[in-house]
């Protein structure tokens, strides 16, 4: 059975990179690491796509096509045509 | 950003302690209930924790209290700030994701206060989980103030103030035992009331049975899916939720099958068919679901779930709805 969450929308070029660290900071899933002043995508597969990282990223290094994870709120949305809530909404 | 803000109103500095009363706990309680979950919010604003001076450190949280309070009572015996944002009663990770703790509220907030007259330090604490609502260099643009982001959890916060840096323990997000078993009596919440709409009609069509089985099949999706998590195979929330399902629904097809006497073995058969049909669907519908609530489901992932199963569990639940409703009409029939 193939994984569907093994695959993600998360993309690193790590030429434009100046290692400033912010990715490793906000990502909850360790998926940049910072090795001898460099930073590497070693979990990229662990990704969530919250969207944390290409927010804090000051050289646009990271793309990743972010949101929540969330099959109720993405049913109803697909269901009622409206805008994709979350919590609270 | 909202550009009619009066930023020249009063600039209050509320107090704040460390202590948790039973009015705050009684909140907790409530909230993790899923009761009153938008009341009782913190005012948003600029809030002084002991007696900080202007080289005191800032911490930044939302206005949902079970969020502020974790921060006050992690930072007991420290003497700081904490601007707290309007995040309409919504915790950190979730209004991050939504964007109401965001680079404009915080830039909002940061102006609203006064706080560059209050501090001297430029240099703000937010909860690690804010990132995906919250650009550094945006911050620092609009207001001159630098970010670093703390620990996921406030109760990491005293080891991290000794030297400003995370352990990778620090930085992970869990989704633990724990931290599944706390979130199961808001699902049971929303649940319950279901069960009660769907009851009343099945009893009447059905009696006891079929009422008992609709809330296993909930309370396997909401109660039980929760805990097992980890430990049912497959890496699907929806096959999951379809294995323990099934498991749910097969001693109520068993009873259906033996305990109905006097009708010919087919339609037996076609009853307890119908059980599994509808059981099934439910808990791996409920399973999906939660998706929502975990720290690790991506959305492209969520996603490509929809589209593999929710029309395999809309057929499901449409046969049994329909192979039910026929015996239901061979039996007034009399055939």
């Amino acid at each position: 059975m193939i994984d569907f969450y093994k695959n993600n929308t998360l993309q690193y070029n790590r030429e434009l990179c100046n290692n400033c660290r912010f990715c490793s900071d906000v990502c909850p899933h360790a998926v940049f690491e910072r090795t001898n002043g460099v930073v590497n995508l070693v979990n990229p597969g662990n990704c969530m796509e919250c969207g944390a990282c290409q927010l804090n990223c000051p050289t646009g290094a990271i793309k990743v096509d972010s949101g929540v994870g969330c099959a109720a709120a993405m049913i109803y949305a697909a269901l009622t045509g409206k805008k994709e809530a979350t919590c609270g909404q | 950003m909202n550009n009619n803000v009066d930023y020249n109103r009063e600039k209050i500095i509320r107090q704040t302690n460390s202590l948790l009363t039973f009015a705050n706990r009684w909140d907790h309680f409530l909230k993790r209930l899923g009761i009153n979950r938008g009341k009782n919010r913190i005012k948003p604003g600029l809030y002084s924790l002991g007696n900080p001076n202007s080289k005191s450190q800032i911490f930044v949280s939302a206005n949902y209290t079970l969020s502020f309070d974790a921060l006050r009572t992690a930072l007991g015996g420290t003497d700081c700030y904490i601007l707290v944002l309007d995040t309409k009663g919504i915790n950190v990770w979730c209004a991050a994701g939504k964007g109401t703790f965001g680079t404009n509220e915080l830039v909002r907030q940061i102006k609203l206060t006064g706080l560059r007259d209050v501090t001297e330090r430029r240099r703000l604490i937010l909860p690690q989980l804010s990132g995906p609502g919250v650009a550094a260099q945006q911050v620092k643009k609009l207001s001159g103030f630098n970010v670093e982001y703390g620990p996921v959890r406030a109760n990491d916060l005293p080891e991290y103030l000794k030297t400003h840096k995370a352990t990778p323990e620090m930085r992970r997000v869990k989704f633990n035992l724990g931290d599944r078993l706390i979130l199961v009596p808001t699902e049971l919440t929303q649940a319950t009331i279901l069960i009660i709409i769907l009851a009343v009609p099945l009893y009447f069509i059905g009696g006891l049975l079929p009422v008992l089985a609709i809330a296993a099949a909930f309370l396997a999706g909401v109660v039980l899916f929760p805990i097992l998590l980890p430990w049912i195979p497959t890496p699907h929330f929806s096959t999951k939720g379809f294995i323990l399902g099934a498991l749910i629904a097969l001693p109520f097809a068993i009873i259906e099958f033996f305990g109905k006497h006097g009708i010919v073995l087919w339609q037996r058969g076609g009853w307890a068919l119908s059980y599994i049909l509808i059981l099934t669907p439910v808990t791996a519908y409920l399973s999906l679901n939660f998706t929502g609530a975990t720290t690790f489901t991506s959305r492209s992932g969520v996603k490509r779930e929809i589209f593999a199963y929710i029309p395999k569990m809309a057929w499901m639940l449409g046969g049994g709805i329909v192979l039910s409703v026929t015996f239901i009409l061979i039996n007034l029939l009399g055939t």
